[in-house]
């Protein structure tokens, strides 16, 4: 790790949205050879500043020099034909042409204008060696998975040249052994002297790879530290600016309260092929079940398989021991199942209706669409649910596609609270909101179960789960491996359950 | 048999691995064999049935009769890869057909309103494709605005039809080459030219290549530096153009331009395209595929006329065949989401 | 005075009053109405009862468009229901009896509510784009009007069935007495039952909708079989109007003319939020403009020049980047929104 001079150097960065500073005198710099992550919660300015780095906005204010020399960037390509190259977290890449094409499009091979495929594609081949990759330069890049999809894309970076590249949550979609090698592919160009930019908000990772991390608050510097030198606690006070014991842990009765009580919901045998297989749940009332596994492993396969939105391949589901079959999100709605989905944009909020609408969406729904519910009564309910999850702003009128994450993720549980349901699932609910959201939205978990609600509560971050949850199911390859009660378990010991079968062989071995 | 000698031999690609291979590669020709093959039977069909269908008189009539087709498809094909459609070219078509019509009449020679008419169509184009890549207009409302243009345009040349007269336009039509029994008319020729050069461009250009790219996913084709404005304005010109060179070829073979040619002609287009393996949403597809489409369509055409069955037939039949390979497509991407 | 221009009827009204006025510059004629025999007669009048078709056809259109759909086959459906009708009077034995038009009608809307549920079809359940599923009907829906009438244009003379487009029911045209009735209806069933702002939830977002509970699914069938019906009654007003049954002719173009109805009053082609009031002033002002072009003497046949314009001017109204060029050339005093100029690449970072 060369000490020498920084490569990019950001000094006095500003951006103002309208009237506020979205990153205020911001100073950034990254050395070749080294990783360097930019923490901080939503709003503390970090997408902005990766903008001004990759050209996407142009600064209003300071100073940005790539090996001593200015540079003034008015668009992404700017930046790349500088050597600033960005992986994008959802693959900016063709799907629909060769994995060659995908790596040289651009800056093709040609042969009196007619693109020369044969050395375009032994270039490509060339190149993803370069990475130990070796996959068919001539393949659609679609065939392939996004982990290997985001290693061309780093291809195509390093095919020119390339001085610095920007990771931007490279692997929200990888799972363990992907991870694994997209590191070692880091680590490759660190060697060359890279200066890489990762940024993630799993910490494990960030203290895996980084060598150097900055953190912003609120628009503002708050410092550069090396990684080997901050601990982990001392990350998170500098990148929320209060103690972290603010998170008022729910106390748990122990799972052996109502225990003789009979499940409100069981499941067995549930199969949706091939992402579960074969599980088995109960959910009892009030308590909160967690459900814990790698990515891939089944956690949303099963929990949509629970509520009616993906078709059951075989299994049964029974509600006081009678048979359900949940055709639809409609019919399980019907029984009081209701899923809150992980994908916030896509399946979650209805962005042009307004909060009011949005949050009776599921109420009128159910009523059906000869029974409208009073313009008086809809302002009421939706006011005492804006008002309870304390959703900001309180405008019922406003759009909810303007909300923040966070918000969003309120008013859609607003919308299924309103129902009054018996089993709420939670998919990723806290995913990519701010940790004061965050910890808003555990605490109101407890408080639900706490009110006589069953939960079933996903999440990628395994304290997460385990702080929630009365019990924890642990998934892996789409099975069920077993059912824990938190209380006698421990984060190292889910791990070891989650952990693939051949290190768990070659353990015993 | 030591292990030796097992080790050191050269591994074959099993079937299944030629197979993959073949299939990560060239995916998007699914469809495209599909026509081929809805063609092949129809033939096959056609012959046991009537005995005498396909010839070469027959086979040569077919590209004559549709010439006009296949070029208006090559157009469209590169409009609908990049995820638009060109609603105009139907109605572009009488324009320039009825305006070519009456310049040859007012005594304009053919070496001056040929290029016109072109240019006239290419004109229309250019402005679809502004309004659809400079002001954000929905290709769909964009390629309207030109059909009612061009629709109105025509009724402006002439309210009735005008006969041509000029040879020079009527050659096209009138000769044929002859290599045994087949023939071709010079009309046959610019359509095959037509798309042999829609064929390379895609291929092997980066403007073919762009256009792909912006199917694909017109966001990562700009972070790519590729110009996708350009690009885009382009493929509605080429459209106008080969509307244009439409015009020409329909007037040279019915003798006339006729303001009221061409409604619903950019439908046959559209069919002929996705029949012959073109994605609607963009991204895939092939101008070889897009002739055999038109053939299918002029193929059933052929039948539906030696059956002496009402012409309504055919475009009931394409619309059913149409059908079909939507719900294909569908299904087959309904599969893939299952299983992904 | 703000609340006014803001609100999203105000553009398309003025623009309806403004052509009003020109006209009535133009030839004072324009805004006289005369009353005969219990009957209104004048431009106007002749106006609202020449827009009824497309009052129909673009009605249905709004709601289609709501769901994030387009139906292009209206103008076919329109064909076919007039060829049914007609060749029910034709083949009858009694044109002017009442119970044999009556029929007639009914079959002729059977039809065209069959055709829209198949379009529904393919939509909701098996999962087709909208503009290719309703372009197979398009395709072939003229060519089945044609094998109803045997390849010619039918024609009848029955009073009853005249009455449709040419009769007069309290003052005012039927057709047009007619139209605004179904409209009223439909619009009366979208804002007093929820069906209207889950149309706009499925339109706007179909899978959150469907996660949310809503029945998606019949909605957006519903919709097609509603634009299927009112293109039913359309072609029965056209056939009317003319006494036949033209398969070629009928409703050519409608659909565009529909499509253009709906976006000058407002709604958006993307889907979502819709308004019937905003089609109704649209369709207005398309047959008021036809009406102008056709007092300057242009021949119909020209006209579409002349609708071209207008698209190209709504639909540049309605650009981003015109609003922009608006904005600079206006000062930015109003303008708190963060338009940062330069790119317009979003990173998801």
């Amino acid at each position: 790790m060369d000490q020498a001079q920084p490569l990019l150097e950001i000094t006095g960065a500003t951006v103002f949205f309208g009237a506020d500073a979205a990153i205020d005198g911001v100073d950034f710099r990254m050395f070749p050879g080294e990783v360097h992550s930019l923490m901080g919660e939503n709003g503390a300015g970090k997408s902005t500043l990766i903008k001004a780095i990759t050209g996407v906005l142009p600064l209003d204010a300071g100073v940005l020099t790539l090996a001593g020399e200015e540079l003034h960037l008015h668009t992404p390509v700017d930046a790349q034909r500088a050597g600033i190259s960005t992986v994008y977290q959802e693959i900016e890449l063709l799907p629909n042409v060769s994995v060659a094409e995908n790596i040289f499009l651009g800056r093709e091979p040609r042969r009196l204008h007619m693109i020369d495929n044969r050395t375009m594609r032994a270039q490509a081949r060339r190149v993803l060696a370069e990475l130990g990759l070796d996959i068919d330069p001539a393949s659609l890049l679609g065939s392939h998975s996004v982990a290997v999809q985001q290693l061309v894309a780093i291809a195509r970076a390093i095919s020119a040249d390339l001085r610095v590249l920007v990771l931007d949550e490279p692997t929200s979609s990888l799972d363990v052994d992907e991870v694994a090698e997209l590191f070692r592919v880091i680590r490759e160009l660190k060697q060359r002297g890279v200066a890489i930019l990762f940024v993630s908000h799993f910490l494990d990772q960030v203290y895996e790879i980084c060598d150097r991390v900055t953190v912003l608050r609120d628009g503002k510097l708050v410092g550069e530290y090396l990684t080997r030198e901050l601990l982990r606690i001392d990350l998170v006070h500098k990148m929320l600016g209060h103690k972290e014991t603010e998170l008022k842990s729910r106390s748990r009765a122990p799972a052996s309260d109502g225990d003789g009580a009979a499940p409100f919901l069981t499941a067995r045998g549930l199969t949706h092929a091939p992402r579960i297989v074969d599980a088995d749940i109960d959910i009892f009332e009030g308590r909160v079940l967690g459900v814990a596994g790698l990515l891939g492993s089944g956690r949303t396969e099963l929990a949509r398989a629970v509520t009616g939105i993906d078709h059951l391949h075989s299994g049964v589901i029974m509600i006081a021991g009678a048979d359900q079959v949940f055709t639809s999100p409609r019919k399980a709605l019907n029984k009081g199942v209701a899923y809150s989905s992980e994908n916030r944009r896509t399946e979650g909020i209805v962005a042009e209706l307004t909060v009011l609408e949005n949050i009776v969406l599921a109420v009128q729904a159910d009523r059906g669409i000869w029974h409208r519910m009073r313009p008086a009564r809809q302002r009421e309910l939706a006011a005492s649910w804006v008002e309870a999850l304390g959703i900001r702003p309180a405008d019922l009128d406003r759009p909810a596609g303007t909300l923040s994450g966070g918000n969003q993720q309120k008013v859609m549980l607003a919308r299924l609270l309103a129902l009054a349901p018996r089993l709420l699932v939670l998919d990723e609910p806290t995913r990519g909101i701010d940790i004061g959201a965050k910890v808003e939205i555990q605490n109101l978990v407890g408080e639900l179960a706490d009110n006589g609600l069953s939960l079933i509560f996903i999440s990628a971050e395994l304290e997460e789960v385990l702080r929630v949850s009365d019990r924890v199911a642990v998934l892996r390859d789409g099975r069920i491996v077993d059912t824990l009660a938190t209380a006698e378990t421990s984060v190292d010991a889910v791990l070891a359950l989650v952990a693939r079968p051949s290190q768990e062989d070659e353990a015993l071995a | 048999m030591t292990t030796l000698d097992i080790a050191t031999a050269p591994v074959r690609p099993s079937l299944a691995s030629r197979y993959n291979t073949f299939m990560s590669r060239h995916a998007s020709l699914m469809p495209t064999f599909a026509a081929i093959a809805i063609l092949i039977v129809i033939f096959v069909g056609a012959q046991i049935y009537f005995g005498n269908f396909v010839t070469p008189r027959n086979i040569s009539a077919l590209l004559l009769d549709n010439a006009y087709l296949l070029i208006l498809a090559v157009g469209m094909t590169f409009v609908i890869i990049t995820g638009g459609i060109d609603l105009s070219v139907g109605s572009v078509m009488a324009f320039t057909g009825i305006w070519l019509a009456k310049l040859l009449a007012g005594g304009t020679s053919a070496v001056i309103a040929i290029p016109v008419i072109i240019l006239g169509g290419a004109v229309i184009g250019l402005l679809i494709g502004v309004l659809v890549q400079y002001f954000d207009v929905q290709p769909f409302i964009a390629s309207l605005a030109g059909l009612f243009l061009a629709r109105g345009l025509a009724y402006v040349v002439s309210l009735s039809s005008i006969r041509v007269e000029n040879e020079a336009v009527l050659w096209l039509q009138s000769t044929r080459w002859h290599v045994g029994s087949w023939y071709i008319t010079p009309t046959g020729v610019l359509a095959l030219l037509v798309v042999a050069i829609g064929a390379l461009v895609m291929h092997f250009t980066r403007f073919g290549r762009t256009i792909y790219a912006i199917g694909g996913n017109e966001q990562s084709a700009r972070l790519m530096g590729l110009n996708i404005a350009r690009t885009k304005v382009a493929v509605y010109v080429i459209s106008g153009v080969c509307a244009g060179l439409a015009g020409l070829v329909l007037t040279a073979y019915s003798g006339a331009g006729y303001p009221r040619n061409g409604i619903g002609t950019e439908l046959d287009a559209i069919a002929a395209v996705v029949i012959g393996g073109t994605l609607l949403t963009g991204g895939r597809g092939y101008v070889l595929g897009s002739m055999v489409g038109v053939f299918v369509y002029g193929t059933i055409n052929t039948v539906i006329s030696f059956m002496g069955a009402e012409q309504s037939w055919t475009r009931i039949i394409v619309g059913f065949l149409l059908l079909v390979f939507i719900v294909v497509q569908r299904a087959i991407v309904a599969r893939a989401e299952r299983r992904g | 005075m703000k609340t006014i221009v803001k609100h999203r009827l105000f553009w398309p009204s003025a623009a309806l009053l403004a052509l009003i006025v020109i006209n009535t510059i133009a030839r004072h004629s324009f805004v006289k109405i005369t009353v005969r025999d219990g009957e209104l007669y004048g431009a106007l009048i002749d106006i609202l009862r020449n827009s009824a078709p497309l009052m129909l056809v673009a009605l249905g259109m709004t709601i289609v468009i709501a769901t994030r759909g387009i139906d292009l086959s209206v103008g076919a459906i329109m064909a076919v229901s007039g060829a049914v009708a007609l060749q029910i009077i034709a083949g009858s034995d009694q044109p002017d009896n009442i119970g044999v038009v009556a029929t007639a009608v009914l079959a002729a809307l059977g039809v065209s509510l069959v055709l829209g549920a198949w379009n529904g079809f393919l939509v909701s359940v098996v999962g087709i784009q909208p503009i290719i599923a309703t372009l197979v009907l398009m395709l072939a829906g003229r060519g089945v009007a044609l094998l109803i009438t045997g390849g010619f244009i039918t024609t009848v003379n029955s009073e009853p069935y005249e009455f449709i487009a040419t009769g007069y029911l309290l003052l005012l045209p039927f057709a047009f007495v007619l139209a605004m009735v179904i409209v009223a209806i439909v619009g009366f069933v979208e804002r007093r039952s929820a069906l209207g702002v889950l149309t706009e939830a499925v339109g706007i977002n179909p899978e959150a909708s469907r996660l949310a509970g809503v029945r998606s699914r019949g909605i957006v069938w519903g919709a097609y079989m509603v634009s299927g019906v009112l293109a039913g009654i359309a072609g029965v007003l056209y056939s009317s109007n003319i006494r036949a049954a033209d398969a070629n002719a009928a409703g050519l173009l409608i659909e565009l003319y529909a499509i253009l109805a709906v976006v000058l009053g407002g709604t958006s082609l993307t889907g979502g939020k819709f308004s019937i009031a905003g089609t109704v002033i649209g369709v207005l002002f398309i047959q008021t403009l036809d009406s102008t072009i056709l007092f300057l003497g242009v021949p119909s046949a020209q006209s579409p020049v002349f609708f071209a314009l207008v698209v190209v001017i709504v639909v540049l109204i309605q650009s981003p980047r015109v609003h922009a060029w608006g904005r600079n050339l206006f000062g930015g005093s109003r303008s708190q929104d963060s338009s940062k100029p330069s790119s317009d690449v979003e990173v998801a970072a």
